[in-house]
């Protein structure tokens, strides 16, 4: 450098020098701190998403189990017989005649009392808009309104084809919505910004409008009265949690029942048709492919068009009609050989790992291995198909169950009835799908993509595939299309690119896991086909919170759920602790605790980089083992006397238990009787490996029994053990009702129905 | 031992971002797990240590067999080593050039995006959000700088 310079000039050239130096010092500084940032904010996505997962796992594991028992258990009296029906009555045939009598909500009376809104039909414009307006003021719709509403859509929705061909030649503009999820703000906020629906503003809604929000029927009530007066211009696809499976665990259910007391069930059992009738897809300008989850290798978008659509009306469940010799044997020739093996049900013990378990519980790595093509549904298992050792073990277990259920053993000559007995009668045959139905339409529901190519299953999510790069090419080729949108994935930015800019996910549902955890987003398509997205949050709290305040606020509460969920596996967590520590020290090292939690959670988090969020209790990198699960107890637990293992073992399982004591309540009554409690528990007991004794339960359930009239009320039951009010101080799940009505904890007064 | 506890921290911090379960990472996302690491190196250490796992063919991808090699190597020399508080107080003291105790807003953003390795526009306004005073339109350094050092810990 000059030393020729003159001493001022060295001092400014040296003080730019410096100043360089100390700008590049404290950027790189504030880069490693935003990059730490963003790493929390990484794990605690992964916290919820993964525990989201894992509670979608566990329901499909528990409605496998339950269409195993259904199909092959042999019910020895009507009882029995009884028993298991009521768990998953689908009630088809009735409704199918019901829905022709508009008689079920012209007999309901409205209240001059009554201020909300009120609908005549057919429906104009200015209803639906008000109706926007009427629920933006929290009004409720009465009930005669929501079921004239729903029969007039249903009328409408059975006139579509399954794929709906919308074209930009007509609406100058195409808005495609992801998820909503019943958060009615996000809604209103898409039509204030975006505007209302028009002949000139299209719409397309890609499904999942409801669960978990609070104000489900609020959208849906919306997006149906939409639907109605702009036929041509207001699409709506299906999503997978428009289920009524679905809709018993994740809040659907208990908001509707909630919000109508006296009509509740029937607007539920409408719904459930509904909800088989909304169409699977649409196809922008025979270019442009909207579903709700994805696609597999197998899509094939001319047999999804031409099959009946209301026939599947659980994507969970599905009880299927085998098909003929012929169509069997067409298809091994045809296809590939993994179709000649059938595999086995997950909780049978002969289960080898995948490929046989489709449904395993683990999402970590080891388990996602390859396979070709979807997960059939297990309930579709075809005697025939089995081979005789396989058989024989899927009768011994059934016997284990029976015996431990209480019910009386088989001889194990005597073939279980259902299946072994002729083809189905003529009814049963054209109520059910074929297996391929169901799958290509799983299939769509379901799928997530991947950055790899290939197509796997889905594990995960318990159902569909992943599907790589390949796969939307290959679809995208073959129909000439040239984008696919779909959502089904909640996205930070509320949408996300991938396959080569090939498939656009949008996901319309802003803070879904937590206020300030992600935007909301929706795409607008005009005749170039260019998509156009915009972004936005729908509370504006967070707008003024920096982003480590943001993310602060995420954090926490997702540490929250899993501190809750290590809390409720204790006691499997104590012993897995035990096994690290042979010298009885009550210490292990932190690295040992990460592995053992892993091994008991299965939720595959990086709790390395959790850890100093969970344990703050350790010194030298030891940790005494029992203090720490101490403390989480003491932040789930103020009683000091709720300290049972069967507590720990029903907290765990409550959503779980919740939807079983709703399929078992299937006239949504509220009751179960006790009997129905015991046996059911038992029976789900001794599948998930829970070790309870019988005297245990019957204690449990006669204990329950506030009122000694042999019924279980089912809030009742989840209050007992501070459940409810759990979940509703978490203020995620939706409406907890009981707990705001029985505010001194007595019985609630049963419903009048 | 201590080799192996890095080994662990690696892969951790890896997996975050291995979304896909096979062991490869968005190179875009490196930088963020080095630097979770507890390293604090500058966007050009970062270009190398890039250059360093990338395949020959670079591939947007970073795979976790070539990563942990290097990255055990960068934690055992303890290269790229935060740094301290006092360090970065004596940085913000060299641009307040006139000695008031605070940059204002002007100054922080010209010095920011224009000086050293320059920040994006998104990473100014976030630094902004945080850091400047609406009122005074100003950032008191030393209180930033107890404030996030606070926040980390």
């Amino acid at each position: 450098m000059g030393s020729s310079t003159s001493a001022p000039h060295r001092f400014a050239f040296q003080n730019a020098e410096h100043a360089f130096k100390a700008a590049a010092l404290i950027q790189r500084w504030y880069r490693r701190y935003m990059a730490r940032l963003e790493m929390r904010r990484r794990c605690t996505w992964s916290i919820f998403q993964s525990i989201e997962y894992a509670g979608q796992q566990d329901q499909v594991k528990l409605h496998d189990f339950f269409s195993y028992l259904v199909d092959h258990f042999t019910p020895r009296n009507h009882n029995e017989r009884d028993f298991l029906n009521r768990m998953f009555t689908e009630e088809r045939f009735a409704q199918d005649s019901e829905m022709e009598k508009s008689s079920d909500f012209e007999s309901i009376e409205v209240p001059d009392s009554y201020t909300g809104p009120r609908l005549s039909f057919p429906l104009l414009p200015d209803q639906a808009t008000a109706l926007v307006e009427a629920f933006r003021l929290k009004q409720q719709l009465h009930a005669r309104y929501v079921l004239n509403l729903l029969y007039e859509t249903r009328k409408h929705l059975a006139q579509l084809p399954n794929i709906n061909r919308v074209s930009t030649c007509y609406s100058e503009e195409i808005t495609v919505c992801g998820d909503l999820h019943g958060q009615l703000d996000d809604l209103i906020f898409i039509f204030y910004k975006n505007g209302l629906p028009s002949p000139e503003r299209a719409y397309v809604f890609n499904g999942d409008f409801v669960d978990r929000g609070k104000e489900s029927v609020e959208i849906l009530m919306v997006l149906f009265a939409f639907m109605l007066v702009y036929p041509k211009e207001f699409h709506l696809n299906r999503g997978n949690h428009e289920d009524h499976m679905v809709n018993l665990r994740y809040g659907f259910t208990k908001e509707v029942l909630h919000k109508y007391k006296t009509h509740g069930k029937k607007i539920l059992r409408t719904l459930q048709d509904v909800f088989c009738w909304l169409p699977l897809a649409t196809l922008v300008d025979e270019k442009v492919l909207v579903l709700h989850g994805g696609i597999s290798d197998r899509t094939d978008l001319e047999f999804l068009a031409k099959l009946d659509r209301h026939k599947i009306v659980s994507t969970l469940r599905c009880k299927m009609r085998k098909e003929s010799t012929k169509q069997e044997e067409e298809k091994k020739t045809a296809n590939q050989p993994s179709s000649a093996q059938e595999p086995t049900p997950w909780f049978l013990p002969q289960s080898r790992s995948l490929p046989s378990t489709p449904f395993h519980l683990r999402p970590d790595k080891a388990h996602r291995a390859g396979r070709s093509c979807s997960i059939p549904c297990p309930g579709a298992l075809d005697r025939q198909e089995l081979s005789r050792h396989a058989r024989r073990s899927v009768d011994l277990e059934l016997e284990r169950c029976r015996q431990q259920a209480g019910f009386p053993g088989i001889k194990e000559s005597e073939e279980p009835s259902p299946l072994a007995s002729g083809p189905d009668p003529e009814s049963g045959e054209l109520l059910e799908p074929t297996q391929e139905e169901w799958r290509q339409v799983v299939d769509i529901l379901w799928s997530d993509p991947m950055a790899q190519e290939g197509c796997k299953a889905n594990t995960v999510r318990g159902g569909g595939c992943y599907f790589g790069p390949d796969v939307t090419q290959q679809l995208l080729e073959r129909y000439s299309l040239q984008l696919l949108i779909r959502s089904h994935e909640c996205k930070p930015e509320g949408y996300e690119f991938c396959h080569n800019r090939k498939v656009l996910t949008i996901f319309s549902a802003s803070n879904y896991y937590e206020v300030g955890s992600n935007r909301g987003a929706y795409v607008k398509l005009g005749p170039s086909l260019t998509p156009h997205i915009v972004q936005y949050q729908a509370n504006k709290g967070t707008h003024l919170l920096t982003m480590r305040q943001r993310i602060s606020r995420v954090e926490e509460s997702a540490l929250r759920a899993l501190r809750k969920k290590l809390f409720a596996h204790s006691s499997d967590l104590l012993d897995e602790f035990k096994k690290h520590d042979a010298d009885k020290t009550g210490i292990i090292s932190l690295s040992d605790w990460a592995a053992a939690v892993e091994s008991v959670l299965h939720l595959g988090l990086p709790w390395r980089m959790l850890r100093p969020q969970l344990v703050n209790s350790s010194t030298d990198n030891m940790l005494e083992y029992k203090t720490w699960l101490e403390s989480l107890a003491k932040e789930q637990l103020s009683r000091e006397n709720i300290q049972s293992s069967l507590l720990e073992k029903l907290y765990r399982n409550r959503s779980n238990l919740e939807t079983i004591f709703r399929i078992i309540d299937s006239d949504h009554s509220g009751f179960i009787s006790l009997d129905e409690f015991r046996q059911t528990w038992k029976l789900f007991s001794s599948h998930m490996n829970i070790d309870i004794s019988d005297d245990c339960i019957c204690d449990l359930a006669r204990s329950i029994d506030f009122n000694k009239d042999g019924q279980i009320d089912i809030n009742e039951f989840l209050e007992a053990f501070r459940l409810v009010e759990q979940s509703c101080s978490e203020g995620r799940d939706s409406a907890c009702p009981q707990s705001t009505d029985t505010s001194d904890g007595g019985p609630s007064s049963p419903d009048p129905h | 031992a201590i080799v192996a506890d890095f080994h662990k921290k690696i892969k951790d911090a890896f997996e975050v971002f291995d979304h896909e379960s096979n062991n490869t990472v968005d190179v875009r996302e490196i930088g963020t797990i080095i630097r979770s690491l507890g390293c604090c190196p500058t966007e050009g250490e970062l270009h190398d240590l890039i250059a360093e796992v990338e395949e020959e063919e670079p591939t947007g991808f970073i795979r976790y067999e070539k990563f942990l090699p290097v990255m055990t190597k960068v934690l055992l020399e303890r290269k790229y080593r935060p740094i301290p508080e006092d360090v970065l107080l004596r940085a913000f003291e060299v641009l307040d050039t006139a000695k008031h105790g605070f940059l204002t807003k002007e100054e922080l953003i010209k010095y920011m995006t224009e000086e050293g390795e320059p920040f994006s526009q998104e990473e100014m306004e976030e630094m902004l959000s945080a850091a400047i005073d609406p009122e005074s339109n100003s950032i008191n350094y030393k209180e930033y700088i107890t404030m996030m050092v606070i926040d980390e810990n």
